[in-house]
Protein backbone atom coordinates (compact mmCIF):
# COMPACT_ATOMS: atom_id res chain seq x y z
CA UNK A 1 0.00 0.00 0.00
CA UNK A 2 3.12 2.16 0.59
CA UNK A 3 4.12 1.91 -2.88
CA UNK A 4 0.81 2.62 -4.30
CA UNK A 5 0.46 5.72 -1.93
CA UNK A 6 3.82 6.60 -3.11
CA UNK A 7 2.65 6.91 -6.83
CA UNK A 8 -0.33 9.16 -5.73
CA UNK A 9 2.15 10.81 -3.98
CA UNK A 10 3.75 11.39 -7.03
CA UNK A 11 0.80 11.81 -9.35
CA UNK A 12 -0.83 14.49 -6.76
CA UNK A 13 2.42 16.60 -6.28
CA UNK A 14 2.68 16.63 -10.28
CA UNK A 15 -0.93 18.20 -10.53
CA UNK A 16 -0.46 20.39 -7.52
CA UNK A 17 2.72 22.47 -9.35
CA UNK A 18 0.60 22.18 -12.57
CA UNK A 19 -1.82 24.16 -10.75
CA UNK A 20 0.14 26.61 -8.89
CA UNK A 21 1.94 27.02 -12.20
CA UNK A 22 -0.61 27.78 -14.19
CA UNK A 23 0.92 24.86 -16.24
CA UNK A 24 -1.61 23.12 -18.55
CA UNK A 25 0.26 22.59 -21.68
CA UNK A 26 1.42 19.06 -20.12
CA UNK A 27 -2.24 17.99 -21.30
CA UNK A 28 -1.32 18.64 -24.68
CA UNK A 29 -4.15 18.04 -26.71
CA UNK A 30 -6.35 16.44 -24.31
CA UNK A 31 -9.36 19.06 -24.26
CA UNK A 32 -10.63 16.96 -21.04
CA UNK A 33 -7.45 17.52 -19.07
CA UNK A 34 -7.44 21.59 -19.48
CA UNK A 35 -10.85 21.62 -19.01
CA UNK A 36 -10.87 19.79 -15.71
CA UNK A 37 -7.87 21.87 -14.16
CA UNK A 38 -9.37 24.69 -14.95
CA UNK A 39 -12.76 24.00 -13.88
CA UNK A 40 -14.33 25.43 -10.68
CA UNK A 41 -13.87 22.35 -9.11
CA UNK A 42 -10.32 22.78 -9.14
CA UNK A 43 -10.01 24.54 -6.24
CA UNK A 44 -11.57 24.56 -3.13
CA UNK A 45 -11.47 27.72 -0.64
CA UNK A 46 -8.47 28.74 -2.92
CA UNK A 47 -6.30 25.49 -2.32
CA UNK A 48 -5.70 22.94 -5.39
CA UNK A 49 -7.91 20.55 -5.18
CA UNK A 50 -4.85 18.14 -5.79
CA UNK A 51 -3.58 19.55 -2.61
CA UNK A 52 -5.49 17.86 -0.67
CA UNK A 53 -4.81 14.59 -2.48
CA UNK A 54 -1.33 14.88 -1.83
CA UNK A 55 -2.28 15.27 1.86
CA UNK A 56 -4.67 12.44 1.85
CA UNK A 57 -1.43 9.76 0.14
CA UNK A 58 0.61 11.17 2.46
CA UNK A 59 -1.26 10.26 5.37
CA UNK A 60 -1.96 6.87 3.63
CA UNK A 61 2.07 6.14 2.94
CA UNK A 62 2.64 7.47 6.68
CA UNK A 63 0.19 4.82 8.01
CA UNK A 64 1.40 2.26 5.97
CA UNK A 65 4.58 2.50 7.23
CA UNK A 66 3.40 2.55 10.44
CA UNK A 67 1.34 -0.38 10.37
CA UNK A 68 3.86 -2.46 8.60
CA UNK A 69 6.16 -1.48 12.14
CA UNK A 70 3.28 -2.74 14.30
CA UNK A 71 1.75 0.66 14.90
CA UNK A 72 -1.52 -0.60 16.45
CA UNK A 73 -3.96 2.10 15.63
CA UNK A 74 -2.20 2.55 12.37
CA UNK A 75 -4.84 0.45 10.43
CA UNK A 76 -7.69 1.96 11.16
CA UNK A 77 -6.29 5.23 10.67
CA UNK A 78 -5.82 3.53 7.43
CA UNK A 79 -8.58 1.96 6.30
CA UNK A 80 -10.49 5.54 7.86
CA UNK A 81 -8.21 7.56 5.15
CA UNK A 82 -8.67 5.07 2.15
CA UNK A 83 -12.59 5.10 2.76
CA UNK A 84 -12.92 8.93 2.88
CA UNK A 85 -10.40 9.16 -0.60
CA UNK A 86 -12.94 6.29 -2.11
CA UNK A 87 -16.19 8.44 -1.71
CA UNK A 88 -14.31 11.69 -2.54
CA UNK A 89 -13.05 9.73 -6.07
CA UNK A 90 -16.49 8.71 -6.89
CA UNK A 91 -17.74 12.59 -6.18
CA UNK A 92 -14.89 13.64 -8.48
CA UNK A 93 -15.61 11.24 -10.67
CA UNK A 94 -19.10 12.02 -10.71
CA UNK A 95 -18.19 15.49 -11.33
CA UNK A 96 -15.80 14.74 -14.26
CA UNK A 97 -18.56 12.50 -15.91
CA UNK A 98 -22.01 14.93 -15.70
CA UNK A 99 -20.91 18.25 -14.34
CA UNK A 100 -17.83 19.02 -16.01
CA UNK A 101 -18.14 16.61 -18.94
CA UNK A 102 -14.20 16.08 -19.51
CA UNK A 103 -12.19 13.86 -17.65
CA UNK A 104 -8.66 14.36 -16.82
CA UNK A 105 -5.82 11.36 -17.24
CA UNK A 106 -3.99 12.27 -14.34
CA UNK A 107 -6.72 12.92 -12.26
CA UNK A 108 -8.18 9.46 -13.58
CA UNK A 109 -4.75 7.87 -12.75
CA UNK A 110 -5.47 8.96 -9.54
CA UNK A 111 -9.14 7.28 -9.01
CA UNK A 112 -7.46 4.19 -10.08
CA UNK A 113 -4.63 4.04 -7.35
CA UNK A 114 -7.25 5.01 -4.63
CA UNK A 115 -9.46 2.39 -6.18
CA UNK A 116 -6.74 -0.08 -5.42
CA UNK A 117 -6.01 1.07 -2.40
CA UNK A 118 -9.94 0.54 -1.22
CA UNK A 119 -9.58 -2.91 -2.75
CA UNK A 120 -6.35 -3.67 -0.80
CA UNK A 121 -8.10 -2.28 2.49
CA UNK A 122 -11.09 -4.40 1.77
CA UNK A 123 -9.36 -7.94 1.17
CA UNK A 124 -7.13 -7.43 4.50
CA UNK A 125 -10.18 -6.00 6.45
CA UNK A 126 -10.24 -5.95 9.11
CA UNK A 127 -6.63 -5.40 10.14
CA UNK A 128 -4.68 -7.59 12.57
CA UNK B 1 16.46 2.65 16.46
CA UNK B 2 13.36 0.25 15.02
CA UNK B 3 11.20 2.39 16.81
CA UNK B 4 11.60 5.68 15.15
CA UNK B 5 12.65 3.85 11.60
CA UNK B 6 8.73 4.79 10.19
CA UNK B 7 9.24 8.05 11.08
CA UNK B 8 12.55 8.38 9.58
CA UNK B 9 11.43 6.98 6.38
CA UNK B 10 8.04 9.41 6.62
CA UNK B 11 10.44 12.39 6.89
CA UNK B 12 12.42 11.31 4.09
CA UNK B 13 9.47 10.90 1.84
CA UNK B 14 8.26 14.32 3.41
CA UNK B 15 11.11 15.77 2.46
CA UNK B 16 11.60 14.31 -1.18
CA UNK B 17 8.38 15.38 -1.83
CA UNK B 18 8.46 18.95 -0.27
CA UNK B 19 12.07 19.18 -2.73
CA UNK B 20 10.09 17.83 -5.85
CA UNK B 21 7.21 19.88 -5.76
CA UNK B 22 9.77 23.17 -5.41
CA UNK B 23 11.52 21.84 -8.21
CA UNK B 24 8.69 21.12 -10.19
CA UNK B 25 7.29 24.93 -9.24
CA UNK B 26 10.91 26.49 -10.15
CA UNK B 27 11.23 24.68 -13.53
CA UNK B 28 7.78 25.85 -14.58
CA UNK B 29 7.72 29.26 -12.43
CA UNK B 30 10.83 31.61 -13.17
CA UNK B 31 8.80 34.28 -11.75
CA UNK B 32 6.34 35.24 -9.32
CA UNK B 33 3.90 32.32 -8.34
CA UNK B 34 0.53 32.73 -10.57
CA UNK B 35 -2.67 33.33 -8.26
CA UNK B 36 -4.26 30.35 -6.78
CA UNK B 37 -7.81 29.91 -7.86
CA UNK B 38 -9.49 28.80 -10.77
CA UNK B 39 -12.23 31.39 -11.57
CA UNK B 40 -11.97 33.94 -13.93
CA UNK B 41 -9.72 36.28 -13.09
CA UNK B 42 -11.20 39.35 -13.41
CA UNK B 43 -11.66 39.49 -9.75
CA UNK B 44 -8.27 39.62 -9.60
CA UNK B 45 -7.42 40.95 -12.58
CA UNK B 46 -5.87 44.32 -11.07
CA UNK B 47 -3.54 42.65 -9.03
CA UNK B 48 -2.49 40.15 -11.49
CA UNK B 49 -1.90 42.68 -14.43
CA UNK B 50 1.30 44.90 -13.83
CA UNK B 51 1.91 48.77 -14.50
CA UNK B 52 -0.69 51.57 -13.33
CA UNK B 53 -3.53 52.53 -15.49
CA UNK B 54 -2.25 55.84 -17.91
CA UNK B 55 -4.61 56.92 -20.73
CA UNK B 56 -7.33 56.51 -21.99
CA UNK B 57 -9.38 57.67 -24.56
CA UNK B 58 -11.26 54.56 -24.47
CA UNK B 59 -14.53 54.89 -23.65
CA UNK B 60 -16.92 52.66 -21.61
CA UNK B 61 -19.44 50.36 -23.05
CA UNK B 62 -22.29 48.64 -22.25
CA UNK B 63 -21.82 44.96 -21.57
CA UNK B 64 -23.73 43.69 -24.55
CA UNK B 65 -21.37 45.60 -27.24
CA UNK B 66 -17.82 44.15 -25.10
CA UNK B 67 -17.75 40.67 -26.82
CA UNK B 68 -15.94 40.60 -29.89
CA UNK B 69 -18.11 39.40 -33.01
CA UNK B 70 -17.11 37.84 -36.79
CA UNK B 71 -19.07 36.60 -39.37
CA UNK B 72 -22.11 38.05 -40.98
CA UNK B 73 -24.97 39.47 -38.07
CA UNK B 74 -27.60 37.91 -40.15
CA UNK B 75 -25.60 34.38 -40.35
CA UNK B 76 -27.60 31.12 -39.14
CA UNK B 77 -25.80 29.85 -36.71
CA UNK B 78 -23.85 31.56 -33.88
CA UNK B 79 -21.38 30.21 -32.15
CA UNK B 80 -19.99 32.38 -28.79
CA UNK B 81 -16.65 30.98 -26.96
CA UNK B 82 -15.86 31.72 -23.33
CA UNK B 83 -11.95 31.91 -23.85
CA UNK B 84 -8.12 32.21 -22.03
CA UNK B 85 -5.53 32.71 -24.30
CA UNK B 86 -3.28 30.78 -21.93
CA UNK B 87 -5.85 27.64 -22.20
CA UNK B 88 -3.96 24.97 -24.40
CA UNK B 89 -7.83 23.46 -25.02
CA UNK B 90 -8.73 26.94 -26.10
CA UNK B 91 -6.21 27.33 -28.73
CA UNK B 92 -7.24 23.74 -29.93
CA UNK B 93 -11.01 24.21 -30.38
CA UNK B 94 -10.27 27.49 -31.78
CA UNK B 95 -8.23 26.24 -34.61
CA UNK B 96 -10.45 23.37 -35.14
CA UNK B 97 -13.50 25.36 -35.26
CA UNK B 98 -11.79 28.34 -37.70
CA UNK B 99 -10.82 25.00 -40.13
CA UNK B 100 -14.80 23.84 -39.90
CA UNK B 101 -16.00 27.03 -39.97
CA UNK B 102 -14.11 27.63 -43.99
CA UNK B 103 -16.67 25.90 -45.34
CA UNK B 104 -19.66 27.08 -44.07
CA UNK B 105 -19.20 30.72 -46.00
CA UNK B 106 -21.30 33.27 -44.57
CA UNK B 107 -22.99 31.00 -42.00
CA UNK B 108 -21.06 30.99 -38.80
CA UNK B 109 -20.95 34.00 -36.82
CA UNK B 110 -18.09 33.92 -33.99
CA UNK B 111 -18.33 35.80 -30.96
CA UNK B 112 -15.60 35.60 -28.05
CA UNK B 113 -15.95 36.53 -24.54
CA UNK B 114 -13.07 37.15 -22.52
CA UNK B 115 -12.86 34.71 -19.64
CA UNK B 116 -9.29 34.38 -18.46
CA UNK B 117 -8.58 32.26 -15.94
CA UNK B 118 -6.63 32.98 -12.54
CA UNK B 119 -4.79 29.55 -12.54
CA UNK B 120 -2.89 31.06 -15.83
CA UNK B 121 -0.09 33.37 -15.45
CA UNK B 122 -0.17 35.48 -18.14
CA UNK B 123 -3.77 34.33 -19.28
CA UNK B 124 -4.99 38.60 -18.37
CA UNK B 125 -1.91 40.10 -19.97
CA UNK B 126 -2.85 38.15 -23.28
CA UNK B 127 -6.74 39.22 -22.85
CA UNK B 128 -5.20 42.74 -22.26
CA UNK B 129 -3.02 43.07 -25.59
CA UNK B 130 -6.22 41.27 -27.45
CA UNK B 131 -8.52 44.19 -25.95
CA UNK B 132 -5.69 46.70 -26.76
CA UNK B 133 -5.80 44.86 -29.66
CA UNK B 134 -9.30 45.78 -30.14
CA UNK B 135 -8.73 49.45 -29.77
CA UNK B 136 -6.59 49.72 -32.96
CA UNK B 137 -9.43 47.41 -35.10
CA UNK B 138 -7.24 44.47 -34.84
CA UNK B 139 -8.69 42.02 -32.18
CA UNK B 140 -9.15 39.42 -34.33
CA UNK B 141 -5.94 39.14 -36.49
CA UNK B 142 -4.15 39.54 -32.27
CA UNK B 143 -6.69 37.00 -31.29
CA UNK B 144 -5.37 34.75 -33.45
CA UNK B 145 -1.94 35.39 -33.03
CA UNK B 146 -2.26 34.59 -29.26
CA UNK B 147 -3.41 31.38 -30.02
CA UNK B 148 -0.96 30.58 -32.97
CA UNK B 149 2.10 31.34 -30.72
CA UNK B 150 0.19 30.19 -27.57
CA UNK B 151 2.85 27.53 -26.48
CA UNK B 152 5.87 30.33 -27.11
CA UNK B 153 4.55 33.34 -24.61
CA UNK B 154 3.00 31.40 -22.21
CA UNK B 155 6.43 30.06 -21.48
CA UNK B 156 7.90 33.26 -21.00
CA UNK B 157 8.46 35.22 -17.75
CA UNK B 158 7.69 38.52 -19.60
CA UNK B 159 5.00 37.78 -23.04
CA UNK B 160 4.60 41.56 -22.73
CA UNK B 161 8.07 41.79 -25.21
CA UNK B 162 5.80 39.09 -27.51
CA UNK B 163 2.50 41.26 -27.42
CA UNK B 164 4.30 44.30 -28.39
CA UNK B 165 6.43 42.45 -31.66
CA UNK B 166 2.45 40.93 -32.20
CA UNK B 167 1.42 44.18 -32.71
CA UNK B 168 4.07 45.94 -34.59
CA UNK B 169 3.55 42.79 -37.11
CA UNK B 170 0.22 43.12 -37.42
CA UNK B 171 0.92 47.17 -38.69
CA UNK B 172 -0.26 48.69 -34.86
CA UNK B 173 1.10 52.08 -33.33
CA UNK B 174 3.27 50.41 -30.61
CA UNK B 175 2.93 53.46 -28.40
CA UNK B 176 -0.77 53.29 -28.30
CA UNK B 177 -0.43 49.68 -27.72
CA UNK B 178 1.68 49.69 -24.81
CA UNK B 179 -0.07 51.98 -23.33
CA UNK B 180 -3.42 50.40 -23.75
CA UNK B 181 -2.51 47.67 -22.33
CA UNK B 182 -2.36 49.39 -19.18
CA UNK B 183 -5.69 50.59 -19.49
CA UNK B 184 -8.11 50.17 -16.31
CA UNK B 185 -10.60 50.67 -18.97
CA UNK B 186 -9.68 47.71 -21.00
CA UNK B 187 -9.34 45.95 -17.94
CA UNK B 188 -13.23 46.60 -16.50
CA UNK B 189 -13.95 45.32 -20.08
CA UNK B 190 -12.31 42.22 -19.77
CA UNK B 191 -13.47 41.63 -15.87
CA UNK B 192 -17.54 42.72 -16.84
CA UNK B 193 -16.89 39.90 -19.62
CA UNK B 194 -15.70 37.52 -16.78
CA UNK B 195 -18.41 38.10 -14.56
CA UNK B 196 -21.00 37.77 -17.45
CA UNK B 197 -19.68 34.94 -18.13
CA UNK B 198 -19.80 33.59 -14.66
CA UNK B 199 -23.25 34.54 -14.03
CA UNK B 200 -24.20 32.58 -16.87
CA UNK B 201 -23.08 29.58 -15.91
CA UNK B 202 -19.41 29.45 -17.78
CA UNK B 203 -17.10 27.81 -14.98
CA UNK B 204 -14.28 27.09 -17.20
CA UNK B 205 -12.82 27.43 -20.26
CA UNK B 206 -13.22 26.70 -23.14
CA UNK B 207 -17.03 27.01 -23.00
CA UNK B 208 -18.67 27.10 -26.35
CA UNK B 209 -22.43 28.51 -27.35
CA UNK B 210 -23.68 27.35 -30.21
CA UNK B 211 -26.92 28.90 -31.07
CA UNK B 212 -27.46 29.29 -27.22
CA UNK B 213 -27.39 26.00 -26.30
CA UNK B 214 -23.56 24.97 -24.57
CA UNK B 215 -21.57 22.78 -26.60
CA UNK B 216 -20.59 19.29 -25.03
CA UNK B 217 -17.89 17.13 -26.38
CA UNK B 218 -14.80 16.66 -27.70
CA UNK B 219 -13.32 19.88 -29.83
CA UNK B 220 -12.37 18.07 -32.68
CA UNK B 221 -13.60 19.59 -36.26
CA UNK B 222 -15.69 16.25 -36.85
CA UNK B 223 -17.49 16.78 -33.80
CA UNK B 224 -17.62 20.52 -34.16
CA UNK B 225 -18.66 19.62 -38.13
CA UNK B 226 -21.95 17.70 -36.56
CA UNK B 227 -23.10 20.09 -33.84
CA UNK B 228 -22.68 22.69 -36.48
CA UNK B 229 -24.93 20.90 -39.13
CA UNK B 230 -27.81 19.93 -36.74
CA UNK B 231 -27.24 24.10 -35.63
CA UNK B 232 -28.27 24.62 -38.85
CA UNK B 233 -30.75 21.76 -39.72
CA UNK B 234 -32.74 23.05 -36.23
CA UNK B 235 -32.68 26.71 -37.85
CA UNK B 236 -33.98 25.61 -40.91
CA UNK B 237 -36.77 23.56 -39.36
CA UNK B 238 -37.88 26.87 -37.39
Amino acid sequence: MAVIALCGLADATFLTAMHLTGDDSVCGPSSGCSTVLSSAYATMHGIPTAAFGLFAYFVVFSAAICAAFGYRRAPALLALTVAAMFLVTLWFLYLQAFVIHAFCPFCLLSAALTFVLAGITVATFPPR
Amino acid sequence: MKRYLPLLIILVVALITAGAATLLYRSKMGAPPAPTTSAPASASASASVSGSASPTSIPPQPDDELAHVRGPANAPVTIEIYGDFQCPACGIATKNLDEVAKDYDGKIRMIFHEFPLAMHAHAVEAAMAAEAAGVQGQFWPMHDMLYQYQSIWSKSTNPARFFVTYAQSLGMNPDQFESDQHSDVLKGRIMTQGDAGVKRGVKNTPTIFINGVQFRGEFSKEVFKSAIDAALAAKGKS
